[in-house]
């Protein structure tokens, strides 16, 4: 998918080609991959293996369409972020193989910083918020401190995981938003746009986030390492030296994040499973990593390849391996992601002031256990037999 | 006796020349839509595809649900919208191009109608893409020309205002040169004599097409509005392409809503339970419109 599936010749003209099948590639944009997937399933025309977002892997595995890994493979994961390794376990068992790996953190306008006397964010709520009002304070009254797109769940999810909150209840049965850890980010979140330090505004709404960075009408951006590029790419040479990044703060200390990147997996409607593995083994080798860094940018899941890349030496993408380090797994269902767009309907009403606090934990509750009543069926019914 | 078997005969002859089409539409129309109400009725979801035991018969449950979602109601009205603004819109921008391109005053009639049906038969996604750059903020055509007027730039595709708005403008260029046809074809078999009696009888442009032209198209003109109606009801690709229901849903249709429900999040049962309430809506319009019809005296 997107630049990894463009650069597969490439990755695969450089494997040792004994005893390998041969491979025909499937380019998929991103945006349309989950449908398509799913859509092969039904039709029962997967291919034999392929690439999967990390966070599909439990739905996948609940329709029984995905290969375990091998136990003797088990050990390709050793010396990996523990973090995104987990997200590959579902019940215990690993389903799939990292391949390159993400997280969000801060990016920030270092300039903007250090005029407000700051070297760098603080790694506390309190005391990073207080930053963020030094630094809007000598931005002269116009402009915001950072961006947090309303439109967006994931950057509630992050402070919900820096909180410590479970965010669905230890089986995945019930929503955990009335937990005071939710409940905590929530408050936290919501006082950033009541204090004005973020714009009450939808991703769209910003036509060109570059631009806005750039003339520094915010100076704090949450993404991913895809963003780095796009620094590089638009934003002016000038400003070339002024920006950074950062991990997430936390309530107490430094913040968790989500961890993300993509997996390669069997297929379990494949009828060459051992070929595939001994491809997938191939690929997700450390020098095919190193490769695949090289090619396309992914930060490789190997701690080791970091270093042998230059990755640690970066000051930009060392950011990221600090922020590896500190990930929790969001909840393992396949009904997450819709439970997290509902999440941020309420929260958006929440902040827009139209529902307080205990109304909205409530129906966040209230949506996701309608949302969950099918899973909480099956569990009971695999229960009874 | 001699006169029944005819009937009988007819009949037969009848149902032999009509036999395939209605079993195509039996096959590919009225079984599908059968089973697409019987799915309404269960929790059909991505756990049933991948073990049948997973389904349950919930009953109108599905149909509960749709009634107590904002988002289902938010798509409703914007579905309204197009269907209250953009059916007249539609209609009276295609029989104003139909009558341009019909006049014989018009030099290079042919080069017209090429020019106008064009958009019809273009690809969807390149025209959305070309569309989307018209429609941009800063480096569009449309604001450009709006600047000039003194206008300040609209961020058309990104407020929820002006998004439908937009959309519209967009879903009318694409597919007025359709209904143009139809109204061209219509519009000349328009008698001459009666406009010529009418011109004798000194009546202006506009009475004679009030009282001769109007009366002769009136079939036609419900025939494009009907069309029309369920082309609006199944607003689809137009936002996908443009907004992805965006911003803020202001642009998500039901026939988007129900795309998400059945193919994004694998809700088959209450996709279809919303692909069965567009139909019944289709329905009570169109019936609606064929006893104005009637009565009006088009039929």
């Amino acid at each position: 998918m997107g630049a990894e599936a463009e650069n597969m010749g490439g990755l695969l003209a450089a494997l040792p080609q004994a005893g390998l099948p041969a491979v025909r590639v499937q380019p998929l944009p991103w945006s349309a991959a989950h449908e398509k997937l799913l859509t092969a399933f039904a039709g029962g025309s997967l291919p034999d293996l392929g690439q999967v977002g990390n966070s599909w892997l439990a739905e996948l595995s609940a329709i029984d369409a995905i290969e375990p890994v091998p136990l003797q493979l088990e050990n390709l994961v050793d010396g990996q972020f523990p973090g995104v390794v987990e997200t590959n376990r579902i019940d215990g068992r690993l389903m799939a193989l990292p391949w390159y790996v993400d997280t969000r953190l801060q990016f920030y306008r270092r300039d903007l910083f250090e005029r407000a006397g700051f070297q760098a964010p603080p790694d506390r709520w309190d005391d990073w918020k207080a930053a963020l009002h030094a630094v809007q304070a000598k931005g002269g009254g116009h402009g915001f401190a950072i961006l947090l797109p309303i439109n967006e769940y994931e950057h509630l999810t992050q402070m919900a995981l820096s909180a410590g909150a479970s965010l669905l209840d230890a089986n995945g049965t019930r929503g955990a938003f009335s937990a005071p850890e939710f409940r905590r980010a929530l408050t936290f979140y919501k006082s950033l746009f009541d204090e004005k330090l973020a714009p009450i505004a939808g991703a769209a709404q910003i036509s060109n986030v570059w631009n806005e960075f750039a003339r520094g009408y915010f100076a704090v951006y949450p993404s991913g390492p895809w963003t780095i590029g796009d620094m590089r790419s638009r934003l002016p040479p000038q400003l070339q030296h002024s920006w950074a990044t950062a991990p997430f703060p936390g309530p107490d200390g430094p913040g968790r994040s989500t961890p993300g990147g993509s997996s390669l997996v069997v297929y379990k409607s494949t009828r060459n499973a051992a070929s595939c593995w001994k491809l997938v083994t191939q690929l997700v080798a450390p020098t095919s990593q190193q490769r695949l860094q090289q090619l396309t940018g992914d930060l490789p899941p190997t701690r080791a390849v970091w270093a042998s890349t230059g990755l640690l030496s970066d000051p930009i993408t060392q950011a990221f391996a600090l922020q590896l380090e500190r990930t929790s797994p969001l909840p393992k269902v396949p009904e997450w992601e819709r439970i997290a767009t509902e999440m941020q309907t309420v929260a958006e009403l929440c902040v827009r002031g139209r529902m307080n606090m205990d109304d909205a934990v409530a129906e966040m509750d209230k949506r996701a256990d309608r949302l969950l009543e099918k899973r909480r069926w099956m569990l009971s019914r695999s229960r009874a037999s | 006796m001699k006169r029944l078997s005819r009937t009988r005969q007819e009949a037969r002859a009848g149902w032999l020349m009509t036999g395939p089409a209605l079993a195509a539409i039996g096959l590919f129309f009225v079984i599908p839509e059968l089973a697409s109400l019987l799915l309404s009725f269960t929790d059909f979801d991505i756990y049933s595809l991948a073990d049948l035991r997973n389904l349950r018969l919930i009953g109108l449950e599905n149909y509960g649900r749709l009634i107590g979602n904002p988002l289902f109601w938010q798509a409703m009205g914007n579905t309204m919208w197009f269907v209250i603004i953009g059916v007249p819109l539609l209609v009276a921008t295609s029989l104003l191009a139909a009558l341009l391109v019909n006049a014989k005053t018009l030099r290079w009639r042919p080069l017209w109608r090429v020019a106008l049906f064009a958009p019809f038969v273009t690809t969807l996604v390149a025209t959305a893409v070309v569309w989307n750059y018209l429609l941009h903020t800063r480096y569009g055509l449309i604001n450009y020309a709006l600047g000039k007027l003194g206008v300040g730039p609209i961020d058309w595709l990104g407020n929820p205002r002006t998004a439908l708005p937009a959309i519209l403008l967009f879903v009318t260029w694409k597919t007025f040169g359709y209904n143009m046809v139809i109204f061209l074809a219509a519009l000349q078999t328009v008698p001459q004599d009666l406009e010529d009696a009418a011109r004798v009888d000194g009546a202006g442009a506009w009475m004679r097409f009030r009282h001769v032209t109007l009366p002769a198209i009136a079939p036609t003109i419900l025939l494009v509005a009907i069309l029309t109606v369920a082309g609006m009801f199944q607003l689809f690709a137009e936002p996908y392409v443009m907004t992805q229901g965006g911003p803020a849903g202001s642009t998500v249709t039901v026939l988007y809503f129900m795309f998400d429900e059945g193919f994004k999040w694998w809700n088959l049962g209450s996709g279809s339970a919303v692909a069965f309430i567009l139909f019944l809506c289709i329905l009570a319009v169109t019936l609606v419109q064929l006893k104005v019809a009637r009565k009006a005296g088009a039929i």
